[in-house]
This record gives C-alpha cells, structure tokens and sequence, in this order.
C-alpha cells in the first residue's frame, strides 16, 4: 500500500508520535551517563536527578534577597508580560484590521503604513523602545505589541477584504449600514479568524519577550535562562526550556479548543 | 388571482442606460420599462452585460450615462432595502443561523448601533422571520447553520431573508443555477407560488432558457447588436429580443374557456 494512502488509528497515532520524543529522551540520558562516566562534575549535559534538585530549589525555596519563589516568580513577570502583549495586538488586529478590511478608504489610507511597519524587524525597534519606553515593563511590552500586532492586522484585514462581496451587498439589501455591516457581518466572521491569528502570533510574541528579558529584566523566564548562562547551569536552562515549551502547548490547545466551540459554524461540524 | 394578471403600473424604467469602462462599452442605449408584479426574465450569452444590468438595478453600479428611474423616482447608486437580492451563492450569512439570518434584516432598520433587538422587538421580529422561513419550507430548520443545509436549503433562506424585507423588486442573480435538477424543481414551483402570494416583482438573470420560458411573464435577450471583430469591446449590449409572454395568459384563458364550453 502506497505511504499517501495508509490511515493512522487514534491509538497508533499516540505511539508514533511519542516514540521520536522518548528516542531523543533516551539519547539524553545515554549521551548524559556517558559524560559523566568519564567526568561526574559535568555540567553540560546534567542527569535528571541534578535537574530535579536544582528545579526544587527554584520551585519551593524562597530567594534569600528577594524572599520570592524564584520559579513562579519567573512564571508570573512572564506571563502578565505575554498576557498584556498579546492582549493589546489582538485588540488591535481587530479593530485596526475590521476598519481597514471592511472600508475601502480606510484602506486605501493606513494599508501602506501598516505594511510599512510589518516589515521592520521588531528586534532592530527594541534599542529605540528601550531609549523611548525605559528599561521597565513598557518596553517589553510594546516590543511584543510590535512584534506581532502588524501581522495579526494584515492577516485580519485581509480575511475581511476576502468575504464574499456578495455577502456585503446582501447585508446592504437587508438594510445595513456600514457599520451594521462591521459588527454584525464582518466582526463576527473575523473572530475564528483572529483566534487562529493569535495561535500562529505565539511563537514569535515567545521570541519577542525571551529577548526582551534577556537584554534588561531582573526577573522572567527568559532573564532566569540567560543569567545562567554565565554559570553553565544546564540544570535550570533545560527545565525551563522545557516549561516554556509546555505553557506554549498548552496556551496553543486551549485557543484551538476556545475556537472550536465559540464558533462551531467556522469549523464544518456535523454536516 | 393568477399568475397570468394583466401587468400594472411601471415600477422601474431605465432610459437610454449605458454602462462603460474606460473605453470597453458593456451596456449601451438600453431603454426598458418593467411592470409591477411582472416577473422578467434576462438571458443572453456570456459577458453580453447579464450581470452588469442586474448591478445596475441593484445599485450596485451606476450607469455612465442614462437614467433609472424606481416608481418614478431617480434610483440612488447604492444598494439598499428596497431592492432584495439573491445570488447564485454567498447569499447567506454563514456565521448566524437560518432564524437569524431572517431576522437580520428586520433588526439592521430598528437598532441603528446595536443592529440587534431585545425583549418585544426582537419577539415580534422572530414571529415575522419565523412566518416567512415556514412560507418557504424551513420552518423545522429555524437553529440550523448554512453549513448545515443544502444547496436548495440554502437558496430557500436567501430567498427569505429578502422576502422579509418587503422589498420593492426582487432580483435573482442565475439562483437556482448551482442546484440538482430535481430540487431545481422545487424551487421554481416554490418561487412562482411567493411571487403569486407576495405579489412581487421578480427581475431573473439565468443561463437556463427553459427556465426563464416557463418562469417568466416576459424574457428579454440581452446581446450586442453589432460586432466589431478588431474591437469587440467598442460594443455594448442591449435588448435584443424582448418578449412578453402574454400567449401564456391567452392559453390559460382558452383553456378555462375550452373546459367550461365542455
């Protein structure tokens, strides 16, 4: 049977897809005994055990100077820091990408300063919203607000300034003004669309914010990670990584999950 | 009362209507009176201006030169409730339910901001949107989504959502093109019996001449009249056959006489 048509089971599918993510685990832990089979000071690759006890000291003792859960410390200042981003650019997207998807003028006027902006690296912005913003949580703010803000717009307006023109002079027919037009065509048609936007803008508001945290912070999951650095503390570097990865998940599962139900219309279901 | 009446009054005129882009001429000297409670059908081939003369009708575009005139009255080149529109597909809302979609339109022209009704309003919006889905055979399917439905489902709401406006004319942009033959059927028995019930006035574009034959009180042909084959795009289209069934009326009338003669 040809590879295009084999079907995988649920259950299959489950096994196929842990079994590269334990074969990188077991090359870890065979790489890891090795190294410190020939030097059991090592600090690259640390075994499971040392992770455990540098991660518990993190998670469940408080921080001599600063008396906080340095783990959880981390969690909060980063999340409230990805929360407010990615919050303030979806709000945005919306009401920046409706007005210029749904009205032609509007368009016409802002279209080429938004493409304008989109594509200027954020990152090369940072020193100027650092001199502009100070080095407090503005700035970390605003890097990820400009990071993903314009292609959440564009992506936005474009699927609005793609629907059907037949639906919009249909809405006319029914009495609609332009605005009726927004919130009660447009709006509702956009927001399937903006949940998966913010899905895909994850990744790089993620990018945007480790950087941020990693050139001027004093606390966050990216500030932890690059500070120890200095000391090859592979044993808190990877844990963290690794809780990173997990929010992210988790953050991409509850949106896919929220969108699904709110909008059971966009997603074909039970016909 | 049957559907062969004797037409009334003018309910929509163009007179001496062109339609151009830049120097491509799609439309030219297009002079045409359209009584009330007619139902016309408008055939023609490909690109002969079908679809750019139910654009002008509809508002949608403004003719470069000429005028149309709606119960005597310059028509405004823009689309609006007076007007209801079906087309061949994307009529519907797919976001809102079928009850939803009918209420619409009853809720844009009351609630300015909000486009939504609330407590009696919106009851006796859903009692009027709910009449007209059971007048075309939806009246079991008020909860379901467009994506739900089928293609003859679909043409149904659309028709209602237009309905529900009372509109002045309704236009039906080739609406039952997209269909199976057999609910093809259906809908052409279910539009000669709303256009006998509401007494509206129909303009149909289509591509089927056997339809616009048995649905219409008159067909017009849209077509250039002249070719220029090193410019084709020198001329527009206009009426070039117009026809009213009026021999269907005759017929009726002979047959009514022949049975009571028997």
């Amino acid at each position: 049977m040809r590879w295009v048509n084999r079907h995988v089971r649920r259950g299959e599918g489950v096994l196929l897809g842990a079994l590269p993510i334990l074969l990188a685990v077991l090359a870890y832990l065979v790489a890891a005994a090795q190294r410190h089979a020939q030097n059991p000071a090592d600090k690259i690759l640390p075994l499971p055990g040392k992770m455990a006890d540098s991660m518990a000291a993190l998670l469940f003792d408080a921080d001599p100077l600063s008396g906080q859960l340095v783990f959880w410390a981390d969690t909060l200042a980063s999340l409230e820091r990805l929360g407010l981003g990615i919050g303030i650019a979806t709000l945005m997207a919306l009401v920046v990408g409706l007005a210029l998807g749904a009205l032609p003028p509007v368009r016409a006027t802002f279209g080429p300063l938004v493409t304008g902006i989109a594509v200027i690296p954020p990152i090369a912005l940072l020193p100027i919203l650092f001199i502009a913003l100070g080095l407090g949580e503005t700035a970390k703010v605003a890097l990820i607000v400009i990071g993903i803000a314009p292609v959440m717009i564009r992506d936005i307006t474009a699927h609005v300034s793609s629907l059907p023109r037949e639906q919009i002079i249909k809405a006319q027919t029914l009495g609609a003004s332009s605005w009726q037009v927004i919130i009660r065509v447009a709006l509702p048609q956009a927001m399937p669309r903006l949940f998966h936007a913010v899905r895909l803008a994850l990744g790089p508001a993620w990018v945007f914010l480790i950087s941020a945290e990693a050139i001027a912070s004093d606390v966050g999951l990216g500030y932890r990670i690059f500070l120890v650095r200095r000391y090859l503390s592979m044993d808190v570097i990877l844990p963290y990584v690794a809780w990173i990865a997990l929010l992210a998940i988790v953050m991409d599962l509850a949106l896919t999950f929220v969108n699904r139900r709110m909008f059971p219309w966009a997603h074909g279901e039970s016909h | 009362m049957g559907p062969w009446r004797k037409p009334l009054s003018t309910l929509l005129s163009l007179r001496n209507v062109w339609v151009e882009y830049g120097d491509r001429i799609v439309i030219e000297k297009l002079s045409l009176d359209i009584a009330a409670q007619s139902f016309v059908s408008v055939v023609g081939p490909s690109g002969a201006g079908k679809s750019s003369f139910l654009r002008l009708i509809l508002g949608q575009e403004a003719p470069s030169q000429g005028r149309i005139l709606l119960d005597g009255e310059p028509l405004t080149p823009e689309c609006g409730p007076d007007r209801g529109v079906v087309f061949q597909r994307y009529s519907v809302f797919p976001h809102l339910s079928v009850l939803r979609n009918t209420m619409f339109g009853l809720e844009c022209p009351k609630a300015p901001f909000s486009a939504r009704l609330f407590g009696s309003a919106r009851k006796a919006a859903r009692e009027e949107a709910v009449a007209m889905l059971e007048a075309v055979g939806l009246g079991h399917s008020l909860d379901l989504y467009p994506a739900q439905m089928s293609g003859g489902m679909q043409q149904r709401l659309a028709i209602a959502q237009a309905l529900v406006m009372r509109p002045r004319i309704l236009l039906l942009d080739e609406p039952f093109g997209a269909l199976d033959p057999g609910i093809r059927a259906d809908m052409h028995a279910l539009i000669t019996k709303l256009w006998r019930d509401y007494q509206l006035t129909i303009v149909m574009v289509t591509h089927d001449i056997r339809e616009a034959f048995s649905l219409g009180t008159r067909v017009l042909t849209l077509d250039k009249r002249r070719h220029d084959p090193h410019a084709p795009h020198r001329f527009g289209a206009t009426v070039v056959y117009d026809l009213p069934l009026d021999k269907k009326e005759q017929l009726a009338l002979a047959e009514q006489r022949s049975i009571t003669v028997d």
